[in-house]
């Protein structure tokens, strides 16, 4: 099989998956209690209005009506019209993505860095009072729930030392000052050439980050750890040591390149608990994302904008197991295809 | 002719849950320059301990207790702006990383197993620049890569395959590579730790034709590790022959073969198949190895020695010159 045959037939399996969350995603919502047309009137409405109201959403057609047009929606790449403030679905799906994409991204380099380091820290001092420290820390972190050490690090942090913003993406003065590009503060403020601005934006990046990096850097410890074990007891490792090599050489060439495939797939993995991680680090945060805006839609039943950002997420989780996938079979000689 | 390598009273234990286990027990022995040292056993009676013990790689959680293994440094050990001079050296005093240098520059050691002795993740050539680079850094990848094609044209695999990687070679080739990997750096000792236990066969003939010859090549001294008294027969100088940790016998091979005098030697060589003899009855020796975490009073081999006495059952025979020249540790002869 050729690497080009191998991303086909992966794109093409993604084809029911995505079915499937669609039609989940539509169904949960209709089945949910609530209604979103009587949440925009008073009790005691007049029964006129309310059906106006709902056929101006579309809720007066067939289930399986309003399923097809959705479906035809969705696969012209449009999620419908927002039933709070009928404004496109998409385009404030993709207004929100760069805040969401800066700091998972941040979140994500945090945690494979701070876990593959301790890990491997824990792994070459095997049963010694440095590995149990870090297996403790790394399993209170992962057993953590994100908003609550949010909360402490916003204490800790931002109101006895003062150190960090609390909130926000960046400090009101500045929002004016900057040209929204790509909607990623830290680098709108480089675009627009404005350093104070940009230190504010990453001042206000540190904590969310740290946050939502540390509850997810958990796993990476115990991962890395076990693999660096298991490869540090090879065959080829010892064989490496009676050559002399340097035992960085042996760490990070034999023992750490070894173990990394494991890591790369948990990296894929973990996509999918970053994003649900930044749903909550984002309302803890006040951080105007994806995340503040699903739980802010949820809140109101506003099943298009709903359904539009969960079948994004549902998209992103599925192109990063796919890169994931083929990045696999790149790095890994063996299966190189 | 002087001795390249000597081993003075080894003691090497693993310290398990079950108890501490001796697998090298006072064991003596001396290698002398440009001769191949075969070191025979039964599995689990040592051997591989002992090969270990010399690089100072004893698997966890083995560690050597005592004794001195003295080596003769052959070229200035040069490491963090200190010095260890040509001249006999006991490696068991250096200092971690001088004797990081040593391995693989003048020691060289071959594992079991070739399947899984090689980086996966690694292509062959980068393995041979790499230990290169380590200990001459002022080589360049092209010198490096030169001299690789070099050492594995004369093991029979062609240059061109150098980019690739180990999977993608047969058993066989994967231990010629290891061997060309240990002479690369033109080492004083080879210690091949079972080299062919894995090959079949044909292969193993091959590889230890090659063995013998890049020996000669490389003014090679050796220590062949086996439980194969054939291969030793027909590719060592002086066999050790060990058991329970402890040397029973050490003679020349011709005399070890032809009057062995250790009633364990005898018994091994007895289950041995001569095809001069088709006729021979294999014979077998009764009851199995004792356990290493209780050792016994007395020699060892008693509960299986046939010509065993009270003596042997509370008294431990020391070595001692053997009526046919070499060394035995039986009271028999003292």
């Amino acid at each position: 099989m050729t690497l080009r045959s191998y991303i086909v037939s992966r794109i093409i399996l993604m084809i029911p998956m995505l079915m499937f969350l669609l039609t989940l995603v539509f169904l949960i919502l209709r089945v949910m209690p609530g209604d979103p047309a009587l949440l925009h009137f008073e009790k005691g409405v007049n029964p006129e209005v309310l059906a106006a109201f709902k056929a101006r959403l579309g809720l007066d057609k067939p289930l399986w009506q309003q399923y097809v047009d959705y479906l035809i929606g969705v696969f012209h790449g449009d999620f419908g019209l927002s039933m709070q403030d009928f404004q496109p679905v998409t385009a404030q799906i993709l207004s929100r993505f760069p805040a969401t994409l800066e700091l998972t991204i941040w979140a994500m380099l945090f945690a494979v860095i701070l876990g593959v380091f301790l890990g491997i820290r824990s792994a070459k001092n095997y049963n010694t009072f440095e590995d149990n420290v870090i297996r403790i820390f790394g399993i209170v972190t992962y057993a953590i729930p994100v908003f609550f050490l949010g909360m402490i690090l916003q204490l800790v942090f931002g109101i006895y030392l003062r150190w960090l913003p609390t909130g926000g993406q960046i400090d009101p003065r500045y929002q004016v000052e900057i040209d929204r590009v790509t909607g990623m503060m830290t680098v709108d403020a480089l675009l627009s050439g404005n350093i104070r601005a940009f230190v504010d934006a990453a001042l206000h990046l540190i904590l969310p980050a740290v946050t939502l990096g540390t509850v997810l850097c958990g796993i990476f410890i115990r991962l890395t750890r076990t693999n660096m074990l298991e490869t540090l007891r090879q065959d080829f490792v010892v064989a490496a040591q009676a050559r002399g090599l340097a035992d960085s050489t042996i760490t990070y060439r034999y023992a750490l390149k070894n173990a990394f495939l494991p890591i790369l797939t948990m990296i894929g993995l973990q996509f999918a608990a970053l994003l649900a991680g930044a749903v909550l680090t984002e309302t803890t945060f006040n951080w105007d994302g994806l995340g503040t805006y699903l739980v802010d839609r949820i809140s109101r039943r506003d099943y298009t904008a709903i359904q539009g950002t969960v079948v994004f997420f549902g998209l992103l989780v599925m192109l990063v197991t796919l890169l994931v996938d083929i990045l696999y079979a790149y790095l890994d000689p063996r299966i190189r295809l | 002719m002087s001795d390249l390598l000597s081993i003075r009273d080894l003691i090497v234990e693993y310290r398990t849950r079950r108890g501490v286990a001796r697998a090298v027990d006072r064991v003596s022995l001396d290698v002398e320059e440009n001769t191949t040292l075969g070191l025979a056993g039964e599995s689990g009676c040592g051997k591989s301990t002992l090969g270990r013990s010399i690089i100072r790689l004893v698997p966890y959680p083995g560690k050597i207790v005592e004794g001195e293994i003295v080596f003769d440094v052959g070229k200035r050990i040069e490491y963090d702006g200190q010095a260890v001079e040509p001249g006999p050296t006991d490696l068991l005093k250096l200092p971690e990383e001088a004797m990081r240098r040593l391995r693989g520059e003048q020691v060289a050691y071959i594992f079991q197993d070739p399947m899984t002795s090689l980086n996966p993740m690694m292509s062959i050539k980068d393995h041979f620049v790499e230990i290169i680079r380590e200990h001459s850094p002022e080589t360049t990848e092209e010198e490096a890569t030169e001299r690789a094609a070099e050492i594995l044209g004369s093991l029979g695999i062609l240059p061109e395959r150098m980019t690739d990687y180990p999977h993608q070679f047969s058993g066989g080739m994967r231990q010629r590579v290891m061997i060309g990997l240990g002479l690369a750096l033109k080492p004083r000792l080879l210690i091949a730790d079972e080299p062919t236990t894995s090959l079949d066969v044909i292969v193993e003939a091959q590889i230890l034709d090659e063995i013998a010859k890049l020996k000669e090549k490389f003014n090679l001294t050796m220590i062949l590790i086996t439980h194969n008294l054939g291969v030793l027969a027909q590719h060592a100088d002086n066999i050790a022959i060990i058991y329970a940790g402890r040397l029973m016998e050490l003679a020349d091979t011709e005399t070890l073969f032809e009057n062995p005098q250790h009633p364990y030697s005898q018994a091994l060589l007895q289950a041995v198949p001569d095809v001069r003899k088709p006729d021979k009855k294999l014979a077998w020796i009764p009851g199995a190895p004792p356990d290493l975490t209780e050792p016994l009073p007395g020699c060892m081999y008693h509960p299986r020695c046939p010509q065993a006495t009270e003596r042997c059952r509370t008294e431990q025979p020391m070595l001692t010159k053997s009526p046919s020249g070499g060394i035995v540790a039986c009271h028999l002869y003292s």
